[in-house]
């Protein structure tokens, strides 16, 4: 092995991908990133994910259930991913190559991160993943169509922000409320009916719930939430002191509340 | 075509691993000292960016005296290929002994092959739950597992016996650091600013990364 043959490893000074994992995973392994197909293939898709803005930063929150065609293929599916301490993304769509490019754009963050000594901007990061996004193009064209969400909070601002996306990769950024997936018709009515400025955290939560309920109740591929098995939404909160998963017993104790509140009315 | 002198290969080897000493002893030192939650760095820098010490992967550090340079580009590699091997395998697959033995190879051959031999030497370092591997990289791909501490640089030989002389098994971080900090400072002379420290580490007790890094507050803190 000499120096030439290291060159694919060792960076070049003003290579302009420098910093970027899957630029990298490109040139290294390009069968993982290009794997249009000839037909459209049977898939598993059809979600809910909410995020909203409360006073000190974001909730964002998804359903659990996996859908193929009328059949629930799974139950306790996570859709919303920790990208970085600061920011989580919720994916909606096909569900092999969505929860691959959550995989690979946390990594990208990771990589970033470790490379240069400091996290990309939140909106470095949104640029991002609408890239991957758009890159995904020629499979949405196949069917599997990839429509992430992403919420995070910018700590150099102290502000939290969200972005939508197409499945052509634009990206449109909210500041009160968003959702994606199948679903996420219904969420928005909900959402838009019950959201107020600065919310205290533990009501951002609360209307991110009756929004997921909303959803499920129209939408037969998004899942309510599953008592008997003990099943509930995925509720992630971003703020000032970074990401964190509420635990099931918090978000049970909140899915009872929700539940008696709708039985008395 | 203008004849070559013959040089036999013992001169030559001897004459780029002497070209190779003085680069990296004209550098500071940095010191990586066990401690009972893992493993400590401390490096005299005055730069607050200019890193000596990195993170590579979940469990896995880096540290380098030398030519900036030129480890800025092995740790740069090294990130890469543990995010891609981390990405395609799984993220337990990625091994301090991986990334210290690709070190090892691409100084080695540098070394043997190129005309110039990278200025630097290496740590790499791996916390697990009940031990750290420590890896000692050298400028011509020779490589060593340490055990407990070391350190790298310039005057190490000197810098190790200090340290070896205050070294405890299981001490803590705080006492860690005093003794790098100590050992790194003139032996007559005022201990080195905390300012002056960059002091990282592995930290077996935090998430998923284990990489820290303290601030200069933090670390004035530390010290007392």
């Amino acid at each position: 092995m000499t120096l030439g043959d290291l060159s694919g490893v060792f960076p070049s000074p003003f290579d302009l991908n420098g910093p970027s994992f899957s630029a990298l995973l490109r040139t290294v392994a390009p069968e993982t990133l290009t794997a249009a197909m000839a037909a459209p293939v049977s898939h598993v898709e059809g979600t809910t994910i909410v995020a909203l803005t409360y006073g000190e930063g974001v909730v964002i929150a998804g359903d659990r259930r996996a859908t193929a065609g009328n059949i629930i293929s799974k139950r306790d599916m996570r859709k919303v991913f920790e990208a970085d301490s600061w920011s989580a993304v919720g994916i909606s769509g096909a569900a092999g190559p969505a929860m691959e490019m959550a995989k690979i754009f946390a990594t990208e963050l990771e990589h970033y991160e470790k490379v240069e000594g400091g996290p990309l901007s939140l909106e470095g990061k949104a640029n991002k993943l609408a890239q991957m996004v758009r890159a995904n193009l020629p499979m949405a064209m196949q069917g599997l169509v990839v429509v992430p969400l992403f919420a995070g909070y910018d700590p150099r601002e102290d502000i939290a922000r969200i972005y939508e996306f197409d499945a052509a990769g634009g990206r449109y950024e909210e500041r009160r409320f968003a959702t994606t997936g199948s679903g996420g018709r219904d969420a928005r009515g909900s959402l838009k009916a019950r959201y107020r400025e600065a919310l205290a955290r533990d009501e951002a939560i609360d209307v991110a719930l009756e929004a997921l309920w909303d959803a499920a109740d129209e939408d037969s591929a998004t899942g309510g939430p599953d008592l008997v098995r003990g099943i509930f939404p995925l509720v992630v909160v971003i703020d000032r002191d970074g990401y964190r998963e509420l635990d099931d017993p918090e978000v049970a104790e909140r899915v009872q509340e929700v539940i008696s509140d709708r039985q008395g009315a | 075509m203008a004849m070559m002198p013959y040089v036999s290969p013992e001169q030559a080897m001897k004459d780029r691993a002497d070209y190779a000493r003085k680069g990296i002893s004209r550098g500071r030192s940095v010191i990586a000292v066990e401690y009972d939650n893992g493993v400590l760095f401390v490096a005299e820098n005055p730069s607050a960016t200019l890193h000596k010490i990195s993170e590579i992967y979940d469990r896995i550090g880096f540290a380098a005296v030398g030519k900036y340079n030129e480890f800025e580009q092995l740790r740069v590699a090294g990130i890469r290929l543990a995010d891609v091997k981390g990405y395609q395998y799984a993220r337990e697959d990625v091994t301090g002994r991986t990334l210290a033995n690709a070190y090892a190879n691409a100084l080695g051959a540098a070394f043997t092959e190129s005309t110039k031999p990278f200025e630097v030497e290496l740590l790499v370092a791996e916390v697990t739950a009940d031990a750290v591997e420590l890896y000692h990289i050298l400028y011509d791909g020779s490589i060593t597992d340490e055990d407990g501490f070391v350190a790298i640089g310039g005057s190490a030989e000197a810098l190790n016996a200090r340290v070896g002389e205050g070294f405890q098994a299981g001490m803590d971080r705080d006492a860690a650091l005093r003794l790098a900090r100590e050992s790194l400072g003139a032996a007559d002379g005022p201990p080195i600013e905390g300012g002056r420290l960059e002091v990282a580490g592995l930290d077996r007790t935090r998430g998923r990364r284990k990489f820290f890094r303290l601030t200069n507050d933090e670390v004035a803190a530390a010290l007392g």
